[in-house]
């Protein structure tokens, strides 16, 4: 082990071993815990649960309403996802018309804010807005002639104002994103355009739009790796039981199963089968984009 | 810009800079109703009349929450996470980068750990391994619970070390040269050089403490040890909580707020801390994209 030349590097051991430490206990441990997915777990006896095999997948598999979640986690992240690519980019070859200007940046720094506050605040926000009876929205659709809406109640709106309230909180950061991949498309491209004839439409069609296009191609096969999350933060701070049929998603359901009726043993069949899926998934899209978009993580 | 003055261009002017001001107008608002609601007097805002503009105007929500008992302690909560928190992040991820920047011929175990780390963001144990690991170390009640299990931020991790490995091999070659250690290098050369993407990742850490909430909801089994976030999202789900759990000396001003004036007072000074830091993780945030990931 003590080679001429490794006394050099031991001070780089040692910067790493309090993350090593840690990430070992909070992150490692946590892993191995997931063995109880396969045991009738009891917190007294930790580990020495008798095991059961796949009994609590069964389990799951057999509750009613599970595969219900299932289908409500794809349906809200994949709306989520495309909406998360198409109305950034649209806003960003707006803004790109825009030019430099005191508007532009006035009119990223508003929408760019909410990126940055939490789901509580969000959550209050909206809660407060859309309240049937008192809310600014309601109040004003009343004027023109629209019954109250209940956003948050109505088990077909919910899942809308989840995926247009995200998009809402998320669009910023992808138009922030793709006007930044914007400004380095070569002018001198739009300079022949015009020369041939091009007008600002078919410079859009012909140069903008393909110039981002890789970028929009690795946004869109990173995002690949949350289709089984459907924004646990947002869903549980503004769902309730008249919602369950279309709002429930994997997360909440966990939570409520495994920390609310304590069955810890199915709830972690579930967080299991869900994180291979991420595993899965996530390596896939690592993969696609550093083959098609040449991006390396480090 | 271009120059093209035909009608069509002029007309694409027009809806372009209409639409956008719509949409800008769109986001703020729902702030500045809650901001207004949470200077308006309670029966104003019972009786629907407040808009974007406070109705009988009163600090009197604002009062109540510096009262009430809960609020503060939260607060104080909330800022000793983020203090304690963001020295931890920053200090291992610092540490990390630098080690992980070194090629793997100075450095033969740098992939091994640098694959160690990322693991954590691909595959994790998911919710209830989680809580049974952090209430078996004990740190269940303890603020520790809320920054020992994130200590190192992987993704910042790998920000910071991609942006060490851009800065000129020049400098810290001739320190070595000269006998330096690599604690030397680090502290002397490296960090220095590195005062924006620290700046950018310190900001992203306060953001991302101060926002933490399920947490603080789920380890923490006494309600005064709930930090900001957490005891909000406890008044959100309900709204009487903000009466019930303020513990306060507040008799007095229970006729000028009601739980929802004080509910928006308390919403808006959540948000105050991520208010103030705004413009700079603006400022810096396009160049922290893309020191981190984009590499051709």
């Amino acid at each position: 082990m003590l080679k001429i030349g490794n006394s050099r590097e031991t001070p780089l051991h040692l910067m790493l071993l309090p993350s090593v430490v840690l990430v070992l206990i909070y992150s490692y441990l946590p892993m191995v815990g997931l063995l109880i997915a396969f045991q009738k777990f009891n917190p007294a006896h930790l580990f020495d649960s008798p095991w059961v095999g796949w009994e609590n997948f069964k389990y799951v598999y057999d509750m009613p309403g599970s595969m219900q979640v299932l289908w409500n986690t794809l349906t809200i992240s994949l709306f989520k996802i495309i909406g998360l690519i198409v109305v950034p980019v649209t806003f960003a070859l707006l803004l790109n018309e825009v030019g430099k200007s005191l508007f532009k940046r006035t009119f990223q720094t508003l929408i760019y804010l909410p990126n940055f506050l939490s789901w509580i605040i969000m959550a209050g926000v909206l809660i407060d807005i859309l309240s049937p009876s008192e809310g600014i929205v309601n109040k004003s659709l009343g004027l023109i002639g629209i019954d109250p809406i209940y956003f948050l109640g109505d088990a077909t709106w919910f899942p809308i104002t989840m995926i247009v309230s995200d998009v809402w909180k998320g669009f910023g950061f992808g138009t922030v994103v793709y006007l930044a991949a914007l400004t380095s498309i070569d002018p001198a491209l739009y300079e022949s355009a015009r020369v041939d004839g091009a007008g600002r439409w078919k410079q859009t069609l012909y140069i903008t739009l393909p110039g981002i296009t890789p970028i929009i191609v690795l946004m869109s096969v990173l995002s690949l790796g949350n289709v089984l999350n459907a924004g646990f933060d947002q869903i549980f701070n503004l769902y309730s039981a008249q919602v369950y049929e279309t709002g429930d998603i994997i997360d909440t359901f966990v939570y409520r199963l495994g920390i609310e009726q304590t069955q810890f043993s199915p709830a972690t069949a579930i967080g299991l089968f869900k994180s291979v899926i991420s595993f899965t998934l996530i390596a896939l899209s690592y993969y696609l984009a550093s083959k098609f978009a040449d991006y390396r993580i480090f | 810009m271009t120059r093209d003055d035909t009608l069509g261009t002029r007309l694409f002017v027009i809806f372009n800079y209409s639409f956008l001001s719509l949409v800008g107008l769109i986001c703020l608002l729902p702030f500045i109703n809650l901001l207004a609601t949470s200077f308006s007097g309670s029966t104003a805002v019972a009786s629907g009349e407040v808009k974007f503009w406070p109705v009988d105007f009163t600090l009197a929500s604002y009062e109540f929450a510096m009262r009430s008992k809960q609020f503060s302690q939260s607060m104080l909560v909330a800022v000793e996470r983020v203090a304690l928190g963001v020295v931890v992040n920053m200090l291992l991820t610092i540490l990390a980068g630098y080690a992980l920047s070194k090629e793997k011929g100075n450095f033969k175990w740098r992939n091994f750990y640098a694959w160690f780390f990322v693991v954590t963001i691909l595959f994790s144990g998911g919710l209830i391994p989680w809580y049974v690991v952090i209430s078996k170390t004990g740190l269940i009640d303890s603020i520790w619970a809320l920054i020992l299990p994130n200590a190192l931020p992987v993704f910042n991790v790998i920000v910071l070390l991609n942006f060490f490995r851009g800065l000129p091999k020049e400098l810290e070659e001739a320190a070595f040269m000269d006998g330096a250690s690599h604690w030397t290098v680090l502290w002397k050369i490296i960090t220095p050089l590195s005062k924006p993407a620290l700046a950018t990742l310190t900001l992203f850490c306060i953001v991302n403490h101060w926002n933490s909430w399920f947490d603080g909801l789920i380890l923490m089994n006494r309600t005064e040890n709930y930090p900001l976030q957490s005891y909000l999202q406890t008044v959100i789900i309900n709204p009487e909580n903000i009466i019930n759990l303020s513990r306060g000396d507040y008799a007095d001003l229970l006729n000028l707020v009601n739980a929802r004036t004080s509910r928006a007072a308390q919403l808006f000074m959540g948000t105050l801390p991520i208010l103030l830091v705004y413009p700079f993780l603006q400022k810096y945030f396009t160049s922290g994209l893309v020191l981190g990931s984009v590499k051709g």
